[in-house]
């Protein structure tokens, strides 16, 4: 049972805690967009052995959203973030980077 | 035969006698003795029949891992099957019966199977019950259900009571043996706090029986000085009968605490399960003792050498008079000697080895034990006890060489580190060739949030056998998880033991190495599912490689003791066969729990009532003291119907719909949901979150409105009311409220996070009740305090204000087609408006109603019902909605998703009313039939229903259903086969039943 920061309430809260919502950073397609960047939008999930971004609510607690980064694979968490961004703050991307050399997500590190 | 003597025992306590009953016959034994060593000392080998084959069984261990001896234990609503007798300890009038045989135990006609066994082969139920198919249900599944399983299922409500801990705390040591406690005694000493868990009743695990000295002291009093500096130690917690049962992701452990299971007439929980957090787990969980694989090796006298032993030592019970061992390794030879000295006959120790063993060889040697080299066991003959072993070359093919009577036989494989816990979590193994033996591998531990380890080993279940180097090894693993978990170490030296040299093992898989076809047809691998070698064999010849994928075959490892004796016995029978390494098949996952816990623990205190709270409204008394029956909608309970006195459940609906719609009823309306949205951004927001639009409802008005996900599909209804300019109450569906408001939360957390918008939940802070009818206006107004004309307050509006003397906010909404009120107070005042309701509406004949005549109702309307008409694959376009669906607004969450080819296309089934063409109610949930069959040689379908019902208004039965261009085919009728064996047929009308022109709830 995986044990994640609360970045909002400040919590270290237990699973059981929190609702999962899949992969973070997706942007949103709306009327005008083409079928195939519709349909990624809305199917398409990455779903990697590895370095991973995932939203999670802090449902049976403060009942904020936050962002996760951690390894699918070994569990490891390279820590949590606000879900009010776009992109992985640079501190996260650090902090992975330091934990996976030569790791990069969507051409960044 | 087996037999108390009157040395040893160092567990029991001879000065007092217990009684205890077996399949109805008293026997007695002593406190401290489990179940098994108690049935041992009366000579009751035979204890169960195999699964399979109805074999005679005994018990073959001493601890967690036995397969054999598993018995009914207790009662009534005590009773539970599948007890372990060697983890059961005895009390004063126990109560057990052996299980699996027919008429019984001595006797048990379902043994003729032995002699079918080679029709019973690897994957008989795949191979066998296959065809024909038609026998599946009357003949193969009846006879299989008759035969298999092990004990029964209880039938009483269990009457116990269970509790469930939540702990935190630095390390867990999983494992009282020495090595827990030397590991639990150095992390301790850097203040970490330490909790020690141990799944028997006594401290110190195997050392004791084994023997040996620490620094200068024999193990056994070596650890009594031990137990005296934990407990002396203000952070560390000592938990006896608590298995660690398993660990999970970052840190978390379950154990298993068996509180009054020895005790059972002592009073608080049977079980508790604890639910622990650990910076570290040390898991100390010591070694099984593998059997080795001869034929006839489950016959009941057959035993783990480490298990003779045991019971000498621990519960002074003689196995057997006259004993045989077989082993390939030294450990054996502390039993044969143990047993000598003891009084025991020990009649030849069969070393596999060529060169036999070390120093303990030498001691049996010379206490005058005749020892065999290179020879092994060819076959054991004997029924229920054994009674001759043929003694062959190990290297042989089991051409006998000698036979030896004798009444108990001692084998020893080796031992296998129990790694259970380690690789829970995903610790890895590595294969030891020297010691042949998985052990976990430290630099692929189970990783924590912080990517380092947080499982570690300690003594045997690192692989270290030898307790010279188990206790130097446990020490340090205690130094180290005291680091891990960020104290610092205090330095001590590790102890001293004496080291006894041993020879090394010799691996032996199969007993003689080339056993003939019928002796591999009886040497059991797993003694509870009846694997035999012949068995995996077969799975591998017939191209089952996987471990995994021959396991399910042949059913190895799959029984209730999960392999605890079979795995590696098995899976090196495949690698064998295979010609493959042992580590290049490797091992099947090890998953939770250890040995199988109880549903009361996992349950803990939530059973009856508070397994899931109820949600009530304001008014549930009243409703329940009026007869309400209910409904459950969500977690509410909603009054069904108010049947009276003689009513049929039927009559009450429809006379509450009569009434309500000659009259006045009333109607809970308290679950709906009630969010408020409020902020600069709200009307922004709710014209993002609704199909229609929601910005330009003026203060004071209502709108309905459709919720849709993004991806099209209708997901909640409901009336919106703005307040103010900058805050709108959305009304949601009874069930939705919680989801929804979170949907709205993640939108605007997570993509609208610039908008300026709050949401909350205020459900449970108002009482809602619907005062409904012709007379409804006239209800209120007796009430009075606030003006309801239809000029101040027309269809579509609001008001607040005050009536009867209650703080009210009115909303002239309807769902059923009638004049309609519904009135919020606050939650405190529900029950005095609703009694006020009911008093005054006295003249008017006013009657409460339920969520019946409400559904009905709103059919009779053509309103639609989100769950009914919708099921996650509707969208408004399908229920005729269109109207609520905004033309102006360039985007809402499900716009972008409806203009896709699938949605826009013409032949989506529509929504249409059906009318049966002789009165009669369609079934819920039928489907209209077309012309032809689909592939599956199924009838084509052009609809289905999606709500039923009779209208008492009509007097006659309406429905709604979903029909291929049903709009366009009004006055057709469909056929419509119900599951009655009936053809419906049912005229396509126009949804709205009643009321068409809506003249009634607009007066």
């Amino acid at each position: 049972m995986l044990i994640l920061h609360c970045p909002c309430c400040g919590v270290y809260a237990d699973e059981t805690e929190l609702a999962p919502g899949g992969e973070a950073h997706l942007t949103r397609h709306g009327p005008g967009s083409s079928d195939e960047a519709f349909t990624s939008y809305l199917f398409a999930r990455k779903n990697p052995r590895g370095v991973h971004f995932e939203r999670w609510r802090h449902a049976h607690g403060c009942g904020k959203w936050f962002h996760a980064a951690r390894d699918t694979a070994t569990l490891e968490v390279f820590g949590t973030y606000s879900a009010q961004t776009t992109e992985p703050p640079k501190a996260i991307r650090d902090a992975i980077a330091k934990r996976r050399p030569g790791w990069t997500w969507r051409g960044i590190a | 035969m087996s037999t108390r003597i009157a040395t040893h025992g160092r567990l029991i306590d001879r000065t007092r006698r217990l009684t205890f009953t077996f399949n109805g016959q008293d026997l007695h034994g002593h406190p401290g003795d489990t179940l098994a060593s108690a049935l041992l000392a009366n000579d009751r080998m035979l204890v169960g029949r195999s699964f399979k084959y109805h074999r005679p069984r005994g018990i073959v261990a001493s601890g967690a891992e036995e397969p054999n001896a598993l018995v009914n234990l207790g009662t009534g609503p005590a009773f539970e099957p599948n007890q372990r007798t060697t983890t059961t300890e005895l009390f004063d009038r126990l109560q057990a019966t052996s299980q699996n045989h027919w008429p019984s135990l001595d006797f048990d006609i379902g043994a003729v199977n032995t002699w079918f066994s080679r029709f019973l082969p690897a994957g008989f139920y795949y191979k066998t019950f296959l065809r024909p198919r038609a026998f599946w249900k009357h003949v193969y599944e009846p006879i299989i259900r008759q035969s298999a399983g092990l004990g029964q299922v209880p039938r009483e409500r269990d009457c116990d009571t269970y509790e469930h801990f939540n702990v935190t705390t630095d390390i867990v040591v999983i494992g009282g043996g020495i090595a827990g406690l030397l590991a639990a005694r150095s992390a301790a000493a850097s203040g970490a706090r330490v909790l020690v868990l141990e799944q028997t009743a006594h401290w110190g695990g195997r050392a004791p029986v084994d023997g040996g000295a620490v620094d200068g002291q024999p193990v056994g009093s070596y650890i009594d000085t031990l137990l005296k500096q934990l407990r002396a130690m203000a952070n560390v917690t000592l938990r006896p009968r608590c298995m660690g049962a398993g660990v999970y992701d970052h840190g978390y452990v379950l154990g298993y605490e068996r509180r009054t299971d020895h005790a059972p007439e002592a009073s608080g929980p049977r079980h508790r399960l604890w639910r622990i957090r650990a910076r570290h787990v040390i898991a100390a969980t010591g070694a099984i003792e593998r059997p080795l694989a001869f034929a006839g090796n489950d016959v009941p006298g057959v035993m783990l050498a480490s298990a003779m032993r045991d019971y000498l030592v621990d519960y002074g019970v003689l196995a057997g008079r006259r004993v045989v061992l077989a082993t390939n390794n030294d450990d054996a030879y502390r039993t044969a000697i143990a047993m000598k000295q003891a009084g025991a006959d020990v009649l030849r120790i069969l070393d596999a080895r060529d060169s036999g063993g070390g120093a303990l060889m030498q001691e049996a040697r010379a206490l005058g034990i005749r020892i065999d080299c290179g020879r092994a066991i060819g076959k054991i003959t004997g029924g229920k006890r054994v009674k001759k072993v043929q003694i062959c070359a190990q290297n042989g093919t089991g051409g006998a060489l000698e036979a030896v009577a004798c009444d108990a036989v001692a084998m020893s494989g080796g031992w296998s580190p129990v790694v259970h816990l380690w690789s829970h979590c995903g610790g890895k193994l590595i294969w030891d060739d020297r010691a042949a033996l998985f052990r976990p591998d430290p630099d692929r531990p189970p990783f924590g949030a912080d990517g380092t380890g947080f499982v570690s080993t300690a003594g045997a279940a690192h692989g270290d056998l030898a307790l010279s180097a188990i206790v130097r090894q446990a020490h340090s693993a205690g130094n180290n998880a005291a680091q891990a978990a960020g104290y610092k170490t205090k330095s001590a030296t590790a102890p001293e033991a004496e080291t006894t040299r041993e020879a090394p093992l010799l691996p032996v898989w199969l007993m003689p190495a080339n056993a003939n076809v019928a002796l591999r047809s009886k040497a059991w691998l797993d003694y509870q599912n009846d694997v035999k070698v012949s068995d995996v064999r077969l799975a591998a010849r017939e191209g089952y490689e996987s471990v995994e994928h021959t396991k399910r075959y042949t059913t190895l490892g799959m029984a209730t003791d999960q392999g605890k004796l079979s795995n590696i016995n098995g899976l090196a029978t495949l690698a064998d066969a295979l010609g493959a390494a042992i580590p290049a098949v490797g091992t099947t996952t090890f998953r939770p729990p250890y040995t199988p816990i109880s549903f009361g623990a996992i349950a803990g205190e939530a059973r009856r009532e508070i397994f899931q709270p109820l949600r009530r409204t304001p008014m549930h008394h009243w409703h329940d003291t009026h007869g309400a029956v209910w409904e459950p909608v969500g977690h509410w309970r909603r009054p069904y119907t108010y049947p009276r006195s003689g009513e049929s459940v039927q009559d009450a609906v429809a006379r509450e719909i009569r009434n309500t719609r000659q009259a006045v009823g009333l109607l809970d309306a308290s679950t709906l949901g009630k969010l408020i949205v409020k902020g600069p951004d709200a009307g922004r927001f709710l014209d993002m979150l609704y199909t229609n639009m929601m910005s330009n409802l003026k203060p004071g008005r209502c709108r309905y409105g459709l919720m849709c996900s993004e991806n099209g599909f209708l997901m909640d209804d409901g009336v919106v009311a703005r307040i103010d300019d900058q805050t709108f109450l959305c009304h949601t569906t009874s069930g939705g409220a919680d989801h929804i408001h979170a949907h709205m939360e993640e939108w605007l957390q997570t993509e609208w996070w610039g908008w300026q918008v709050y949401v909350a939940n205020a459900t449970e802070q108002y009482a809602q009740i619907a005062v409904v009818g012709p007379k409804a206006r006239k209800l209120l107004e007796k009430l009075g305090g606030m003006d309801l004309s239809p000029d101040t307050l027309p269809f579509m509006a609001w008001a607040d204000g005050h009536l009867g003397g209650i703080k009210a906010r009115v909303y002239r909404i309807s769902f059923s087609g009638e004049l309609s009120y519904e009135i919020a107070v606050p939650a405190s005042q529900g029950l005095a408006l609703w009694s006020a309701l009911i008093e005054a509406g006295r003249e008017f004949g006013v009657m409460p109603y339920g969520t019946e005549a409400l559904h009905v109702m709103r059919a009779e309307k053509g309103f639609i019902m989100i769950g009914d008409e919708t099921d996650g694959t509707v969208i408004p376009q399908d229920l005729g909605l269109n109207w609520a669906i905004s033309k102006k607004k360039d985007d809402y969450l499900g716009k972008r998703a409806q203009q896709r080819a699938h949605m826009t296309d013409p032949d989506r089934w529509k929504l249409v009313g059906l009318e049966t063409t002789d009165g009669s109610v369609l079934p819920d949930g039928a489907y209209a039939v077309a012309e032809g069959v689909n592939a599956n040689g199924q009838r084509n379908t052009q609809g289905r229903v999606t709500s039923t019902y009779h209208s008492p208004t009509l007097e006659r039965g309406i429905a709604m259903g979903l029909v291929l261009h049903g709009p366009d085919r009004m006055g057709e009728v469909l056929e419509f086969p119900g599951t009655d064996d009936k053809i419906y047929h049912a005229k396509i009308v126009d949804p709205v039943f009643y009321d068409k022109e809506g003249e009634k709830q607009n007066v």
